[in-house]
Parts: C-alpha cells; sequence; structure tokens
C-alpha cells in the first residue's frame, strides 16, 4: 500500500540550470500535501529525469494544456458537462474554433463528446476522471489503515476498561 | 443480535469511505465498535494517538507529537520518511473541542490547508466518526489532489520555462 502518497513534480528553483528539479511530495498526514525535497542531485541527472519525466507524463496532455481556453474549458466541465455551443459562447469563440479545443482535448482523453440529436455534449474525460478518482481512492487507504490501527487501540482500551471494571466489583 | 456476535468471532474490519463532497470538502467516514469516549480518548492522548496515527505500511516514523487539546491550543507531530531528507513538520491549532463528541483543528504548515472537523456521534454502543477536511477554495483542494486544474498550468509554464533553459544550453553548447 502506497503511504503516504507519494507523487513526483516539478518545480522551479533560482538561477540557470539548476533551478530545476524534481521533488516529491508526500501526502500530508493531515491531508494537505506537505513537499520534501530530494536530497541533492547534479544538474545533470535532474535534467534527465526531467525530459524522461516530461517524456513519459506530458506528451498528450502538454499540448492540451498549454492553451488557456482548453484550461478554462476544463475548469467549466468539472462543475457540469456543457455543449460546445454553450462552450464557443462562453469563451466567446466561434464553433469551429471551439471544435478545435476540444478535438485537442479529447485526443488528450481529457473530454469525451457525444452527440445527443442536434447538440453535441462535451464532459471530463476519463483520465481526468481517473486521476481524481485514484487520488481519492489512494487516500481512503491511507486512512483505512490509519482507522484500523485506531481500532486495535480503542480494543485494547475497550478491553482495559472491562478488566478494571471487573476489578472495582471484585 | 446475530451481527454482533458474527463480528466478535470474525475481528473483521470496518469499512473507511472517502468522497470529495463538494468542490472544497473531503468527507473520510468509519464506524468504531465502541462507545465515543474510548475514540475520542485514543484521539486526544498523545501517548494513544502515536501508536496509530503513523500505521507501519506508511513507511513513515513519528519523531515528535504534542497535543495541547482545548479550544485555542495547539499541536504539532513532526515525520520522518526513508524519502524525506529533513524531518515533515505539521502543526496546526484546536478551533472547537467538546469531548466525546467533536474536535475542529487547523492544518497550518501550508497557506492552503484545509480545516478539519472530526465528529464522533455514538449509537447501541458504535461509534461513527465523520472526518470533513474543508479547503479555503476549490483551487487549494484541486492543487492537493495534484495535477488537477490550476496545479497544472503552473506546472506546465515551468515545463515550458524548462525547456527553453534547456534549449538556451543547447546552442551554448
Amino acid at each position: 500500500m502506497s503511504l503516504p502518497t507519494i507523487r513526483r513534480r516539478i518545480t522551479a528553483r533560482r538561477g540557470g540550470y539548476s533551478r530545476f528539479e524534481v521533488i516529491e511530495t508526500l501526502a500530508n498526514p493531515y491531508g494537505v500535501l506537505g513537499t520534501i525535497p530530494l536530497p541533492a542531485v547534479t544538474a545533470h541527472v535532474t535534467l534527465n529525469q526531467m525530459a524522461q519525466y516530461a517524456q513519459a507524463h506530458f506528451d498528450a496532455s502538454f499540448a492540451a494544456l498549454s492553451d488557456p481556453v482548453r484550461r478554462g474549458v476544463l475548469e467549466r466541465l468539472m462543475r457540469a458537462d456543457a455543449s460546445v455551443t454553450a462552450l464557443a459562447e462562453r469563451f466567446h469563440m466561434t464553433l469551429t474554433g471551439m471544435r478545435k479545443h476540444i478535438g485537442v482535448l479529447e485526443q488528450a482523453e481529457l473530454v469525451t463528446t457525444e452527440k445527443v440529436g442536434r447538440v453535441r455534449s462535451c464532459k471530463l474525460g476519463p483520465r481526468r476522471l481517473e486521476e481524481e478518482a485514484a487520488w481519492i481512492e489512494n487516500y481512503r487507504q491511507l486512512w483505512a489503515a490509519r482507522f484500523d490501527a485506531l481500532d486495535t487501540v480503542v480494543e485494547e482500551l475497550k478491553r482495559k476498561e472491562k478488566r478494571d471494571g471487573r476489578k472495582k466489583r471484585e | 443480535m446475530v451481527a454482533r456476535r458474527e463480528s466478535e468471532s470474525a475481528p473483521k474490519r470496518n469499512r473507511t469511505t472517502s468522497e470529495r463532497k463538494s468542490a472544497r470538502e473531503l468527507v473520510i467516514t468509519r464506524t468504531f465498535d465502541a462507545p465515543a469516549r474510548l475514540v475520542f480518548e485514543a484521539w486526544t492522548t498523545p501517548e494513544l494517538f502515536k501508536q496509530w496515527w503513523v500505521p507501519k505500511s506508511s513507511g513513515a516514523t513519528l519523531l515528535f507529537c504534542e497535543q495541547d487539546v482545548r479550544v485555542g491550543g495547539s499541536y504539532r507531530l513532526e515525520l520522518a520518511h526513508p524519502k524525506a531528507a529533513t524531518p515533515m513538520a505539521f502543526f496546526g491549532r484546536y478551533l472547537e473541542v467538546v469531548p466525546k463528541a467533536r474536535l475542529v483543528w487547523t492544518n497550518e504548515e501550508s497557506d492552503v490547508g484545509a480545516v478539519t472537523t472530526v465528529t464522533f456521534e455514538e449509537k447501541d454502543g458504535k461509534t461513527l466518526l465523520v472526518m470533513r477536511e474543508l479547503y479555503p477554495s476549490k483551487q487549494a483542494l484541486d492543487i492537493a489532489i495534484e495535477g488537477m486544474d490550476e496545479a497544472m498550468p503552473e506546472t506546465f509554464e515551468q515545463l515550458d520555462e524548462f525547456l527553453v533553459a534547456r534549449g538556451a544550453g543547447d546552442e551554448r553548447a
């Protein structure tokens, strides 16, 4: 079981090459993410890790998320599904322009669309939803492990109370 | 009470649930087969708290634990983890303390930390524990659920910078 949750993340440091390093974040036992810098690594290693990381994780979503309109669309869809027409209006764009953006998001599996009658409806794609669901499941597991341990402590308190109660009566 | 006898003979663990209740709230629930006062005691007594807060499977070790469980009182935890170069500290204050019933505390190690509310509801000798983590904004929770929303653009801006820096380096070389 992965606990605490460890995720790789990119952060910036000041000054030329060395301003980039890969750090890992650890799920705070109280729920917030705490950040722990890894032990110092050479710039060379760091850059390689960065490149690999970018390659493995970001290829598809990088282009998709590099545009403010597409980020806005995702945020809008996190609140509720919407039609392409509604999105075009909301972002003051032509239908054609919005269709292109939606196409990019679809390719990155961040959005899926479905045609209902004459309306094309957009909603968050599997990748986006899975990401959130996976995080929440991971979080549940962290608390399940913790509460199982709490259970043991509470059971011990219960037994102790029973013993003490018996003693008092005796 | 057949059900209870069954659960006594086979010590099956109760289920923990987690759910994103709203844009900025996470809710966790768990039932304990014990009265609320005992669950509350295990939560608010440092010697007991130390025994369960950091389960073995986490790989982490609790180095330090201090709890001044009263309104306005503070807590501080320090954890070591093989992946971490230095211990991590978690701290905050108790906003509400109702013995056997309710605890509310802040998480101040982060600017966008949640306010955590734990309630202990006793019924038929069992305790339903509900923990709510209310983040200051949707964005704060999305950042916690990393890779979501606002957290992403920021990361990509940094990736942009990185690619530019690497490009510049290649030219020099």
